[in-house]
């Protein structure tokens, strides 16, 4: 379970005004609930998923995963809760060390480190089963550097890794989104079995409104900093690309009116 | 015979550097300074505690902890100041020369008269280099076995450790560090424990090319990471890329490759002062040589 509440985030370039990435969002995501976040750019739904994860640290509010209250940990103190997949596979998993290697890190999630074997039988073992189970084929791979592996396939680890063990939250922050459109069919597929079968609590960050219309139990659309919609259920399931795309071009329509506006407004009285 | 095993006795010993900054730099690729300041302070702590008389595996391994001292210092500095990786190691190195001058007391400390570490296994395995006929060099010919076996055993446990759960952690974050935090990692604390294995091993190397020369100077210490670094791109270049332990032979590989360069460019006839000039020309060769010899890219898995 994930209780986020009243984050707000703000940042200020020098010189310039005061601008709320996250403005005072407050929202819950039960256990077993798989969310789909969209937004346009600059939304601020990178930097929302970056308070969860706690690569931002927010200016007010409360991060809960679980029960525990996350708000002051640090990023690496996060992770004994939450699994994450990022945008670029690079970032996710080490290049160098072999897909084994890279899992036995993962094996490790949140735990402390000790002297014993990284790569011992049992977790060879339980690594190929695990591959092959989400990708048959990856199982032959297991002593290969990862980064001689395409982006697609590294995102698959890269799934298996953070689900190695069971995460309180799983984060996915775009993570198809640098990938060409076959890899990626594949990894949302991989994506939708690993949450359904393990019942996982998810937060998903998409560019694709076909993959925002297909997937998850609920979609929350952030707008300036703030939720401007919140779907679940049957009307979350009715929802189209076509809808979404609709509510997109409102938006950017509304914003267009507004800073032309706004500009005037400040001309004249600031 | 004795000075053509000398060498190989001074370079078998300098791979312990090469391993160092293999670790540092390769592992965690953190081009670490501290290397030469480290290495002279394992030189003056060993030779300062073998003239106070102290045990010489005491002392050998006293350098050795001094040297992981350093790095973890370094390595501090740049996790919690966030000080950059070059500008900590020059900062400590800088220190560590009135460290270095302190300890040791003046510039220059002979060992002579002074029972080493050295002198033990030598006397240990002379009878059986006798018999094995090396006559006079019997002696030289003990001190390299020990250097190798040495050496051997230093590859043998980094590879081992770097294959634990901790070791693993540690190149992981090394590698790739938003992986590693994710997965719960103290990246920082890492990088700390990182750099005072790869100081260990170059102090260690320091407290032994103190025995073997049988004298310490607080000046040794100058150039050996580009020493090291020669040794570890020289042995990238020999066997391309490998995993960790091949990586490892080829480091030491590299080292006495390169010690062999240049003990014969100085045989050649070039002046010792163009020594280190030639040692940076070696690096610029080693480094550019893998991508004129192959038209792949450079693959990142050359660690």
């Amino acid at each position: 379970m994930l209780d986020v509440r009243h984050a707000t985030v703000a940042f200020s370039a020098p010189g310039g005004p005061l601008v709320r990435a996250v403005d005072d969002i407050s929202f819950t995501i039960p256990a077993g609930t798989f969310v789909v976040v969209i937004g346009t750019n600059g939304s601020g739904k990178s930097t929302l998923l970056g308070a969860i994860a706690g690569t931002v640290r927010l200016d007010t509010g409360s991060i809960h995963v679980a029960g525990h209250d996350l708000t002051a940990r640090r990023e690496n103190q996060r992770a004994r809760y939450i699994g994450r997949v990022f945008q670029d596979p690079r970032a996710g998993t080490a290049a160098s060390l072999s897909v084994l290697e890279n899992l036995a890190v993962a094996a490790a999630r949140g735990r402390p480190v000790g002297l014993g074997w990284a790569t011992p039988r049992q977790l060879r073992a339980e690594a190929a089963q695990r591959l092959a189970a989400i990708q048959p084929g990856l199982e032959q791979r297991l002593d290969q550097p990862i980064g001689s592996m395409s982006g697609g396939q590294r995102q698959i680890v890269a799934l298996v890794m953070a689900t190695w063990h069971r995460p309180e939250l799983l984060l996915l922050d775009e993570h198809t989104a640098a990938l060409d459109p076959a890899s990626a069919d594949r990894v949302v597929q991989a994506t939708a079995k690993l949450v359904r079968d393990q019942k996982l609590t998810a937060l998903m960050v998409t560019h694709s409104l076909e993959q925002a219309a297909g997937l998850g139990d609920r979609l929350l659309l952030v707008h300036r900093g703030r939720i401007s919609l919140d779907v679940e259920g049957g009307a979350k399931r009715r929802l189209s690309t076509a809808d979404l795309a609709g509510r997109f071009d409102r938006l950017r329509r509304a914003d267009q009116l507004d800073d032309p506006a706004a500009r005037t407004l400040r001309d004249l009285y600031v | 015979m004795i000075t053509l095993l000398a060498t190989w006795t001074f370079g078998v010993t300098l791979a312990l550097v090469a391993l160092g900054v293999f670790v540092s730099y390769r592992l965690f690729s953190f081009p670490d300074i501290t290397t030469d300041g480290s290495f002279t302070l394992g030189a003056v702590t060993t030779t300062v505690l073998l003239v106070t008389g102290h045990d010489p595996a005491i002392a050998t391994l006293g350098g050795a902890a001094a040297g992981a001292a350093a790095g973890a210092c370094t390595g501090l500095l740049h996790a919690i100041l966030r000080i950059e990786p070059l500008l900590a190691g020059i900062l400590v190195t800088t220190a560590l020369s009135s460290v270095n001058l302190v300890v040791l007391g003046r510039s220059n400390v002979p060992l002579a008269g002074t029972a080493t570490l050295l002198d033990h296994v030598e006397a240990l395995l002379l009878p059986a280099t006798t018999a094995a006929g090396f006559g006079d060099a019997a002696g030289e010919a003990a001190r390299l076995i020990v250097m190798l076996s040495g050496v051997g055993i230093a590859v043998i446990l980094l590879w081992a450790f770097f294959r634990t759960n901790l070791g693993t952690a540690m190149r992981a974050g090394g590698d790739t560090a938003t992986m590693a935090r994710a997965l719960g990692r103290n990246t920082g604390l890492l990088t700390v424990g990182g750099l005072a294995i790869a100081n260990a091993l170059t102090a260690l190397s320091g407290a032994l090319v103190a025995q073997v020369q049988g004298f310490a100077d607080v000046q040794m210490g100058i150039g050996m990471v580009v020493w090291g670094m020669a040794s570890v791109f020289l042995g990238a270049a020999l066997v391309g890329p490998v995993r960790l332990g091949g990586a490892l032979v080829a480091t030491v590989a590299g080292s006495i490759t390169f010690r062999l360069i240049v003990a014969s460019a100085l045989r050649a006839g070039l002046h010792p002062d163009w020594l280190k000039a030639a040692t940076a020309l070696v690096v610029l060769a080693a480094l550019i040589a893998p991508r004129l010899l192959s038209r792949r890219p450079q693959a990142s898995a050359a660690r």
